[in-house]
């Protein structure tokens, strides 16, 4: 992967991280009882953020894989740390979703935050913050400061402003999730110390990493496998991200957060948060650990399988919305996981897709039953009925919602999974056709679920005084529909953007380690004889005089005259 | 060795000299001193250790030595000056922390300041300890001063309980230590750090004496830095001392054990280091584990740090284990990380004591957040920084000490560790949940209003906050302290 200068004259990728950020400082400032003016702060500089994030489809250029806007400087030397934000075709539309999904956060909370308004809106801008700065990371170091940091306002956001069981839930959100982040810690070492050993060269840089083919030859053996170097970091990333998208025996956590969160809370963690664990895959696992991707194909289609139906089938028996919509997601990301280890065009793009897709439509249902809670304080489905005789408005805009969640064409949805499912066909037909009964499930529940709420008589007395929408709660719910129509009637500019950088990954799993410049032959070939590379760590400045300075290509080209 | 010193050997030891010197003066002003107004103390306490800071930067600056003294006696390089700035700025902050609390619990000045002043001279010597004679010494000034700092509140019963354990222990611990040298003088026939390595190395042998000197060393050593199993009498010490007392133990006096252990494994014992290594390896694991697993059962605030300071130093002991240049610079940069940190939330403590509430309960944090959002968000800084969560400087401390130990293959003991680090988000958190998810209690929380509190306490948040974000630097600094002592 190659790296394009920053075609604009500022850096975009800071301003939109940090406005939030900013917002954040200035609330300290603002008296708590000012409710108003913290609210309006907020929602401008998340809506700043927002507008800024609006060029970037415009001035991105969809031509080339490279990453685009970048910016780059040196943070920690003596580690091989910057600071180096980038984009490309996988970042660009997660990043405009977390910029889009939290204004519409910000704005779902002015009526139902009254109590402790100020921290509340603090703890949420810091963390897009941290939820922009994770997608636009391209040094290690540096994703996984903010990974980590993210963590944090989520954990209050469900543990001051949630519900029922609210401070067990925050505290197993952050212990699932801190756990698999450390064993991901050490697999970025690993990596960073084998790739230093090997160039000579101590970094963090993702680029430079994934230029370096990691040994795939068994190392040890484990309940009678063999898994290789490869492998085993893999796993170590794979678990972190696996309990962040949350794959199958991972899920636990989801159910309890997603329930005990406050509506933005849900709408962040569903829309943001468990894109981070696909992202993950598909930015670091899949380039940097091709072989080992491969190796793990059959695990991630059967745990993806799994979530699927299993996600799909609890769905069922969920008394209560949120918990409902909860399990729908780990069945949603399951065919994320699916398509994406697909590795093809129309799989990968579909799962990019799909997980932007679920952001909006998911991110869209917790707003509903959001709605729905503040008028009642209820999230049980036997309390609602017939809801749709008192709030004709609101029974149209679930409707949409619902129906591009179950993938109605027409709507975002379809398109996503359409395109997923064509992927995995490719592949084996039956992991395809078992996908689809997660379809025809996930239409059953999500039909009935929206027959229980809306149709039928009105059952319970408090029900009958409901008012329908205010303005701004319709402000919240009508950007997203616009979007659901938009990517199921016109998909062309989204999957256009992320065509290159999909092939461009998908090109690096399927070459492998014979595709990468720095194989072990090569290596060997680059390092002059006498010249032993020491890590930087402990003589910094430590470059091969031999290729310091010289750009990549013509670094292959001197190799090669000395292999000769 | 014809002349026992010179005056040069006095220039080497000007900051000892003047931590000296101070304490003395201390002494002196609270005899002659009429009014019972004693605050000041610690102004003339806070000069003398500023000086000290200077000149120990003077010594850095003037190259990474090492520059032996007094026969051999004292040595000053760039590890020893590393060290030496750490226990000096922990000790500033200490005496800001409590400059106030004394007057509120009718402690001493006078006594509290000197004390603390010999404790210090006491570090700095064991940091530039050369010898095994002169590291004890420096272990004694500094264990004997804390004996008296720990039992400073003479007519509380825990306070007396807990100085009394610690008492015991320290002077069985000594012993053990004692012994250890013995038998080390005995096999090199002298006491220097190079003349116990030269005997240590002579044929590669395995002397059974000298295994049993190496043993008997680190168990002295494993008291003193309250290493899983000999850690027993810490938690109940922490408890009962005075808080600024445990404040300093924890940010200096335990670092000092840990200076001098890697710096005599490394330097008298390098033959051995497969040995000790191993060692060293199950120590580190027992201390994390257990220290982490309990400290989640602790309900007083100063219990779960005192588990939480033996988690730490269990993560600390990976340093010497790993013995590679990498993993000292680890342990120098980690020192410093963790003596503010771990200040930082006892100093807390000492803010919420005020009047009958000992502030040491965790409950006694309970809606901080509403009654102090500023209070609150220090001691979240601490508390983020002790779990090692980004931006702070105990995240950048374990990412280089868990560097260390990757580069040096010891993948299971970082699996453990990481494990270990994310255990113990739980009982951190929990304070942080008692200070912002609970409702203010009906009575309200009473805070200190000190102005040299605040400023200990911004003092130790500016530096958590500063290494966190920043710290190319001081990273470059200790792995240039390092080569001193591994390399």
């Amino acid at each position: 992967m190659t790296v394009q200068g920053n075609v604009l004259g500022f850096p975009i990728l800071s301003l939109i991280t940090y406005l939030p950020l900013l917002g954040a400082i200035l609330l300290l400032a603002v008296g708590r009882e000012r409710i108003g003016a913290i609210r309006n702060l907020a929602f401008l500089f998340s809506l700043a953020s927002f507008g800024v994030s609006l060029l970037l489809p415009f001035r991105y250029d969809p031509s080339t894989p490279a990453v685009q806007f970048v910016e780059r400087h040196t943070w920690i030397p003596s580690l091989g740390v910057s600071y180096f934000f980038g984009l490309d075709g996988i970042s660009l539309w997660l990043t405009l979703l977390t910029t889009f999904l939290s204004p519409v956060a910000v704005l779902c909370s002015y009526e139902s935050i009254k109590h402790r308004a100020k921290e509340y809106y603090i703890f949420l801008l810091i963390l897009e913050t941290g939820m922009l700065g994770v997608f636009l990371a391209l040094d290690f170091f540096l994703f996984y400061v903010f990974w980590e940091v993210m963590l944090v306002p989520m954990y209050f956001l469900i543990g001051v402003w949630g519900s029922d069981r609210r401070l067990y839930s925050a505290i197993k959100f952050f212990l699932y999730t801190l756990f698999g982040s450390v064993v991901m810690l050490l697999g970025i070492l690993a990596v960073y110390f084998y790739a230093g050993a090997r160039t000579g060269q101590y970094t963090f840089d993702v680029l430079e990493l994934m230029k370096v083919a990691y040994p795939h030859t068994p190392l040890i053996t484990v309940l009678g496998l063999s898994l290789s170097f490869q492998d085993l970091v893999w796993l170590a990333f794979a678990l972190s991200f696996a309990i962040k998208v949350p794959m199958f025996p991972f899920h636990t956590w989801l159910p309890d957060a997603h329930t005990d969160a406050p509506t933005a809370g849900s709408v962040i963690l569903a829309g943001v948060l468990l894109k981070m664990g696909t992202y993950g895959f598909l930015r670091f696992n899949l380039p940097l650990f091709p072989e080992a991707s491969r190796h793990f194909v059959p695990l991630v289609f059967v745990l993806a399988i799994i979530a699927i139906i299993y996600g799909a089938m609890v769905c069922m028996v969920q008394p209560d919305m949120k918990r409902l919509i909860a399990y729908s997601s780990v069945s949603h990301m399951g065919f994320v996981m699916l398509g994406m280890f697909a590795f093809n065009l129309q799989g990968v793009q579909g799962s990019l897709l799909q997980m932007v897709n679920h952001g909006l439509s998911t991110g869209g249902l917790f707003l509903v039953v959001g709605l729905i809670y503040d008028r009642r304080h209820t999230r049980l489905i036997s309390e609602l009925g017939g809801l749709s005789r008192q709030m004709p408005i609101y029974a149209a805009l679930f409707a949409i919602i619902m129906l591009a969640s179950m993938g109605l064409p027409g709507l975002n949805g379809f398109i996503g999974e359409f395109l997923i499912l064509i992927g995995a066909f490719q592949v084996r037909w039956w992991w395809g056709a078992l996908a689809v009964t997660g379809i025809i499930l996930g239409a059953a529940y999500m039909l009935w679920l929206y027959q229980r709420t809306m149709f039928g008589e009105i059952t319970k007395e408090e029900n009958r005084t409901l008012p329908d929408l205010d303005a701004r709660e319709m402000a919240t719910l009508l950007p997203i529909i616009a979007l659901c129509f938009w990517i199921g009637l016109y998909p062309a500019p989204f999957l256009r953007a992320m065509e290159t950088s999909v092939a461009n990954v998908i090109q690096m799993v399927e070459r492998g380690a014979a595709g990468k410049p720095i194989g072990p032959e090569q290596a060997a070939l680059r390092r002059s004889p006498g010249v032993p590379g020491t890590p930087a760590l402990r003589q910094p400045g430590n470059t091969d005089p031999l290729i310091a300075g010289l750009p990549d290509r013509q670094v292959a080209s001197v190799a090669g005259e000395a292999g000769r | 060795m014809t002349q026992p010193f010179t005056p040069a050997d006095l220039t080497l030891l000007a900051p000892e000299i003047a931590v000296t010197i101070t304490a003395l003066v201390v002494l002196l002003l609270d005899l002659l001193a009429r009014s019972r107004e004693r605050a000041w103390l610690a102004g003339v306490g806070l000069l003398g250790l500023a000086a000290a800071i200077a000149l120990v930067a003077r010594q850095m600056a003037q190259g990474p030595g090492p520059v032996l003294a007094f026969s051999g006696l004292h040595v000053v390089d760039s590890y020893a000056s590393f060290f030496k700035l750490v226990f000096l700025l922990s000790a500033i902050i200490v005496i800001l922390l409590a400059a106030r609390h004394l007057q509120d619990q009718g402690m001493d000045p006078g006594g509290f300041y000197s004390l603390l002043l010999f404790a210090t001279l006491g570090t700095l010597l064991m940091a530039s300890a050369a010898d095994l004679l002169s590291l004890f010494v420096g272990l004694e000034t500094m264990a004997v001063s804390s004996y008296a700092l720990c039992g400073l509140m003479k007519r509380d019963q825990r306070c007396n309980e807990g100085a009394l354990k610690y008492l015991l222990m320290g002077v069985f611990s000594t012993g053990v230590l004692l012994y250890g040298m013995v038998l080390l003088y005995g096999v090199a026939g002298g006491t220097g750090f190079q003349v116990v390595a030269r005997a240590a190395g002579l044929g590669g042998f395995r002397n059974p004496a000298l295994v049993m000197a190496m043993v008997l060393l680190a168990a002295g050593f494993g008291f003193k830095i309250a290493a899983v199993p000999f850690h027993m009498y810490l938690p109940d010490m922490y408890e009962g001392a005075p808080t600024p007392v445990v404040a300093f133990m924890a940010g200096a006096a335990e670092l000092a054990g840990m200076a001098v252990l890697v710096r005599v494994f490394l330097l008298a014992l390098p033959e051995l280091q497969v040995d000790w290594g191993l060692l060293f390896w199950v120590l580190a694991v027992l201390t994390m584990t257990i220290g982490n697993l309990v400290a989640i059962a602790q309900a007083n605030l100063k219990r779960m740090l005192a588990y939480s300071t033996i988690a730490h130093m269990g993560y600390l002991l990976i340093g010497p284990v790993v013995g590679s240049p990498l993993g000292v610079a680890a342990v120098l940069f980690y020192s410093l990380a963790y003596a503010c940190m771990t200040i930082g939330a006892f100093g807390m403590v000492v803010l919420l004591a005020r009047g009958r509430t000992r502030g040491d309960q965790i409950d006694d944090f309970t809606g901080l957040a509403q009654r102090s959002p500023l209070a609150a968000g220090l001691m979240l800084l601490f508390l983020l920084s002790l779990t090692g969560i980004p931006p702070t400087a105990g995240f950048v401390a374990k990412f280089y000490l868990f560097a260390a130990a990757v580069d040096a293959k010891y993948y299971w003991l970082v699996l453990i560790a990481v494990v270990n680090s994310a255990i113990s988000l739980y009982y951190y958190m929990r304070v942080a949940m008692v200070m912002y998810m609970r409702e203010v209690p009906p009575q309200g929380i009473a805070l200190g209003r000190s102005p040299a509190l605040y400023l200990a306490l911004f003092l130790a948040a500016a530096v958590t906050l500063l290494l966190g974000v920043f710290p190319g630097p001081v990273l470059e600094l200790a792995r240039a302290s390092a080569a001193g002592v591994a390399g």
